[in-house]
């Protein structure tokens, strides 16, 4: 066999295996467009006779509002991870303060305490601060999920930052401020996409928060919106699946938009 | 912008003005006030760090100490409705605990804890590592293919848990129309207490095979390819090369992955919620689900022992957590 014809049989296997991995995503699209009565015919149609936007239409009359809080959590969790990591990464990675190597291991080890605890830690504290059932909490709350990556990510970036450009700034008569906002802070763009598409992301995604401190809120997210359609009438997963669909389009975009960042991203986590 | 990229050339040797950066006002000084000025500079570039890090800082107490402070404290009182209106809850020393320790659920949490964690990461990695020595032969779309794998990582966790209830849901699933195809009878995977912790296994692999596979193609690319080369030409073979070469000079890159894996397994906690709800029975309960179920899974918050359950569990990812931090000091210029 030729080197070329190997290569090409390579490529033919790597697609099968893809599409092995990515097949629930193609079963969640099919289910989300067939019938509602074909939903449980054995063996399952293997794709959508007669495609139906039932599903999407109820997307559109139930969850919209949905869909709303969870842009606006998101948003919220970002902006607050950005506001608190970028400046704090810039005097951990330029500033040399004392005690910045005990705060980066507070970091890691603050990603490692499980969801379920933190949840019900915020629960009481919550109750007493009056933040219970709201947005405001539930965006505080969010971001705990992103602050210590986004501590951790830029630390890493800004650290490789020369120190001639900052001493350069300095010379120039700017502030420590100023050389944040107006030299680190732009040459760090890659690192703001990175941590504000997984802040985003990882808001977006949360179900324990949103099922615990928000529980009774007037207003939930999406997550919770799928979890009461499962709870509520567990016949209707044509409905299901097509909110389903709706909910991994930040992920898709993200994918699409950054890719070479969410490996960074993965990679950074870990190794950083 | 401009002016201060065309600056560090005038200011040579930028390194060591780290600290000095306003030297030249106080070089007319006398050498002990220089002294002291310079004590002076070196306390106000502290100040001014931890001005930027207070921030941060405050936020860690508040939202990360504090409710853990909490919760440990809730795990020594008996907290009931009626503390929510009064505030005050009677301290109970370790009923808690030991409430917990005698719990009917304890050991198969325990149990289960331990195979749902094990059993995830080692065949993640497994199937992590296959596929990151497939893709790093180059060839024709393997950068696409390989950022489409990313796919179910990037997922939110509830969406996956919803597919993969209804494909192996036990009449309409087509994981059980696929095996009837080869004569397997009906498999109840989410309904029967011997298959539900293999049916929320199934899922939670998947999800967890892009995370190995990123990690370890990026070990695999630090392999200096000198060493593919020598072992070629001593005419090693792809298994030879794969046992005697990749999988020893991965070792590190492995124990990061392999602890981290563990630790982000042992917080699982949306997907077994969402597919069996820990059920049935406590078949496939962990000790996040039994310390959500005990908390907030409908009827009357029991959450004292919640939070001692959560404790344990953080116990337990605390002791890997350590071992994983000094893994990675050890491997860190390595990687």
């Amino acid at each position: 066999m030729t080197a070329r014809a190997k290569r090409i049989l390579t490529s033919v296997v790597g697609v099968i295996l893809t599409a092995i991995m990515l097949f629930p995503l193609y079963w969640m699209i099919n289910v989300s467009l067939t019938q509602p009565d074909r939903l449980r015919k054995d063996p399952p149609d293997l794709f959508p006779v007669n495609p139906t936007f039932e599903g999407y239409t109820r997307v559109v009359q139930d969850q919209l509002p949905y869909l709303f809080t969870s842009f606006v959590v998101g948003l919220g969790t970002v902006v607050i991870t950005l506001a608190l990591a970028a400046p704090a990464a810039f005097a951990l990675a330029k500033l040399r303060p004392r005690g910045g190597r005990v705060l980066d291991f507070v970091m890691l080890i603050a990603q490692m305490i499980p969801g379920i605890i933190m949840a019900m830690g915020f629960y009481l504290i919550f109750y007493s601060w009056g933040l219970l059932d709201s947005i405001p909490g539930l965006i505080l709350a969010d971001s705990t999920l992103a602050v210590p990556f986004g501590v951790l990510i830029f630390t890493a970036f800004m650290t490789g930052i020369p120190d001639e450009l900052i001493s350069a700034a300095k010379i120039d008569g700017a502030g420590a401020w100023r050389t944040f906002r107006s030299v680190v802070l732009p040459i760090s763009r890659n690192s703001v996409v990175t941590v504000s598409l997984f802040a985003f992301l990882w808001s977006w995604s949360d179900f324990i928060f949103a099922s615990t401190v928000n529980r009774g809120g007037q207003l939930q997210p999406i997550t919770i919106g799928i979890y009461r359609y499962i709870g509520n009438n567990t016949q209707d997963w044509n409905a299901i699946m097509a909110t389903a669909v709706v909910a991994s389009v930040p992920a898709a975009v993200l994918l699409v938009v950054a890719q070479r960042y969410v490996a960074a991203g993965v990679t950074a986590g870990a190794v950083k | 912008m401009t002016a201060m990229h065309t600056a560090p050339r005038t200011g040579a040797g930028g390194n060591t003005t780290a600290h000095g950066g306003a030297v030249p006002a106080a070089g007319a000084a006398l050498p002990s006030e220089r002294d002291g000025g310079r004590r002076r500079q070196r306390i106000r570039q502290q100040l001014i760090a931890w001005a930027f890090i207070a921030p941060v800082a405050i936020y860690m107490v508040l939202f990360y100490a504090w409710p853990l402070i909490r919760n440990l404290d809730l795990s020594f009182r008996d907290y009931s409705l009626a503390s929510f209106i009064t505030g005050e809850a009677p301290f109970a020393g370790f009923d808690n605990y030991i409430e917990v320790f005698r719990s009917p659920t304890f050991w198969p949490a325990l149990w289960n804890t331990a195979v749902f964690t094990f059993g995830s990461i080692i065949v993640q990695f497994a199937l992590g590592l296959a596929l990151a020595v497939f893709f790093y032969r180059r060839f024709p779309l393997s950068t696409t293919l390989r950022a489409l794998f990313l796919v179910p990582w990037l997922l939110p966790l509830l969406v996956s848990a919803s597919i993969w209830a209804w494909m192996l849901n036990s009449d309409s699933g087509v994981v059980n129309a696929a095996l009837a195809v080869f004569g397997i009878p009906q498999v109840n995977w989410l309904t029967s207490p011997q298959w539900s912790m293999v049916g929320v296994l199934i899922a939670n692999i998947w999800i967890g095979i892009p995370f190995n596979l990123v990690i370890l193609y990026s070990g695999l690319q630090n392999i200096p390819s000198e060493v593919y080369e020598a072992s070629a030409l001593d005419g090693a073979n792809g298994w030879q090369t794969f046992w005697r070469i990749t999988f020893p000079m991965l070792r590190p890159v492995s124990a990061i992955t392999l602890l981290l894996g563990l630790i982000y397994t042992l917080k699982v906690f949306d997907i077994i919620w969402i597919m069996t709800r820990g059920g049935p029975g406590d078949s496939s309960t962990t000790f996040a689900i039994w310390s959500y179920r005990l908390g907030f899974g409908g009827g009357s918050p029991d959450l004292s022992p919640a939070a001692a359950v959560g404790n344990l569990l953080i116990l337990i990812a605390f002791v890997f957590g350590i071992i994983y931090i000094r893994t990675q000091r050890r491997t860190g210029d390595e990687l």
